[in-house]
């Protein structure tokens, strides 16, 4: 495989970890446009982990999931009181305060970035984004899923037979904010140089824009949405400039005709019919 | 010293709910016995739906206290109230929109204990809810509808699917906001027949209705909410002749 396709693998990964990040918080019904600030507070904390102290690499995403998966989990209280469109907004707040917060961070580097990051390998990209989205899969045909399912279609009547809507919610922004640290953390080692500007909310959009192109109601929504973002606009080089406008419209018209995004259930179930039947 | 009449299943005790500056409940009592079936009626706006919000935790009682099987679940969140054994259904129906009939009853399942389980799929995790979400779509004759989507299916079935999810957690008090709107003679007189056998089988009932005739036939007591006061209680004897409740209610309405 050559360099070129082999970063663009690398991005593909990364970007459906990040997307299923966003997949996890959408299950409940909570829209986050706050990811990339997971993912940030990931990348650094794995970074300094790995460089600073030495740490191996896998040591230093699982902690750094599981400390992100804390801030989540402190994120999604106050979340819980939000709905829609202003969860959204706040969300965003979150992921730019956390950018401007290592902008003044100095000592990891400030505005100037910090490096000194080995090299990860495709392979182990892939390992770690593959794993996620098994466990996922996995997760999705569980007694659990049905119980955010229904916490998704109508948070009241979820509540009123039994479940416990608030673990439920402040849960799945945990998770969520979890698989984003993994990202970040792969990120990091991927492009071997970090800075805030790489966590913007424009990186928090395409992740959720990932999951809305590839169905946002089922898992591996998010791998089609992450390979088609990563990959279309390479593909479309052949309109030279008008490129990101025939991907532009091409998002559009996925959306006119498809609301629930290219997979979905459905669809997944003929996909698996036809290949029994084969 | 308690009184040595035996404590009613569910009783609320001078409830009032104030919303802002008005006052959608005010000094509200009601003890409703264990294995009776009891209405509430009264004219739009009369706070009967506020009513079911606080018992069921969706609203908070401004002042007063509300009590379930001895226990103070005043301040309790929905799904603990849901847990400890009240479940209600809507007067527009609310299902989940993405789930089959069969999904819903397997989650109006809860687990009680925490578990590591619920992340197995759903029959490995308990089969014992699995197995009686097979049996309430038998009772109620949902079996040809058990795997579509329950929010495609015709308003009727929708209805017993509500229902069944209702009481497939097998609860101790069934709160119902008006069961019958939309339905037909035949269908009000078919879910009578469902609610007797229920009672039957202990299950207290409490049921806001507009239905006079069917209200009249089903419930053995009834209170009156007017303006969010309550203006009287009894038998439907009793309330039918209450000029108090003719003037508010029966009078411009039955």
């Amino acid at each position: 495989m050559s360099t070129y396709y082999a970063g663009l693998f690398a991005d593909v990964g990364i970007l459906l970890l990040g997307a299923l990040s966003v997949y996890v918080i959408l299950a409940t019904g909570q829209l986050s446009l706050g990811n990339a600030g997971f993912m940030g507070i990931g990348a650094y904390l794995a970074s300094y982990l790995t460089v600073t102290l030495q740490w191996p690499l896998t040591a230093a995403l699982v902690a750094a999931a599981l400390a992100c998966g804390a801030i989540g989990i402190i994120v999604g209280f106050p979340a819980l009181r939000l709905r829609g469109i202003y969860l959204a907004m706040a969300t965003l707040g979150f992921g730019e305060m956390v950018r401007s917060f290592f902008l003044n961070f100095e000592p990891m580097g400030g505005s100037g970035g910090f490096h000194g990051m080995t090299h990860v390998s495709l392979g182990t990209i892939w390992l770690w984004a593959g794993g996620v989205l098994l466990a996922v899969l996995v997760l999705e045909r569980s007694r659990l899923w049905l119980e955010l399912r229904a916490v998704h279609d109508d948070e009241t009547a979820a509540g009123l037979v039994g479940l416990d809507t608030t673990l439920t919610k402040v849960g799945a922004f945990g998770f969520g904010a979890a698989i984003a640290a993994i990202a970040g953390g792969l990120f990091a080692h991927h492009h071997v140089y970090i800075e805030p500007a790489n966590f913007g909310f424009e990186r928090s959009i395409e992740f959720v824009l990932a999951v809305i192109l590839g169905g946002s109601t089922v898992g591996p929504g998010a791998l089609v949405g992450a390979m088609l973002i990563v990959m279309l606009p390479e593909w479309l080089r052949v309109v030279a400039d008008w490129r990101l406008a025939a991907f532009g419209a091409f998002l559009i018209l996925v959306l006119l005709t498809r609301r629930q995004g290219i997979l979905d259930r459905p669809l997944l179930a003929r996909l698996a019919f036809r290949r029994s039947a084969a | 010293m308690r009184a040595i009449a035996p404590q009613p299943l569910l009783d609320l005790a001078n409830v009032s709910k104030m919303f802002g500056g008005v006052s959608a409940l005010s000094d509200v009592s009601i003890r409703i016995p264990e294995g009776r079936i009891v209405g509430v009626i009264g004219p739009n706006g009369a706070g009967k739906t506020t009513l079911f919000n606080v018992v069921t935790g969706a609203f908070r009682a401004s002042s007063g206290a509300v009590t379930f099987a001895d226990e103070p679940i005043t301040h309790w969140p929905s799904y603990r109230i849901a847990r400890a054994g009240i479940a209600r259904t809507f007067q527009n129906i609310r299902l989940f929109a993405s789930m089959t009939v069969f999904e819903h009853l397997l989650v109006a399942q809860p687990h009680q204990g925490a578990g590591i389980r619920r992340f197995l799929p759903a029959r490995r995790a308990d089969p014992e809810a699995w197995r009686r979400a097979e049996e309430a779509l038998a009772f109620f004759g949902l079996a040809a509808y058990r795997d579509r989507i329950a929010a495609s299916l015709p308003y009727g079935i929708q209805r017993k699917v509500e229902m069944a999810r209702a009481l497939t957690a097998r609860p101790r008090l069934l709160l119902l906001d008006e069961p019958v709107a939309g339905m037909n003679h035949d269908e009000a007189a078919e879910l009578r027949t469902l609610l007797r056998q229920l009672q039957d089988r202990g299950l207290t009932i409490l049921s806001i209705e507009h239905d006079m005739a069917f209200v009249m036939t089903l419930c053995e007591m009834l209170y009156v909410l007017d303006f969010g006061v309550l203006i009287a209680e009894g038998s439907p004897a009793e309330i039918r002749s209450n000029p108090v409740v003719i003037d508010a209610y029966l009078g411009s309405e039955a």
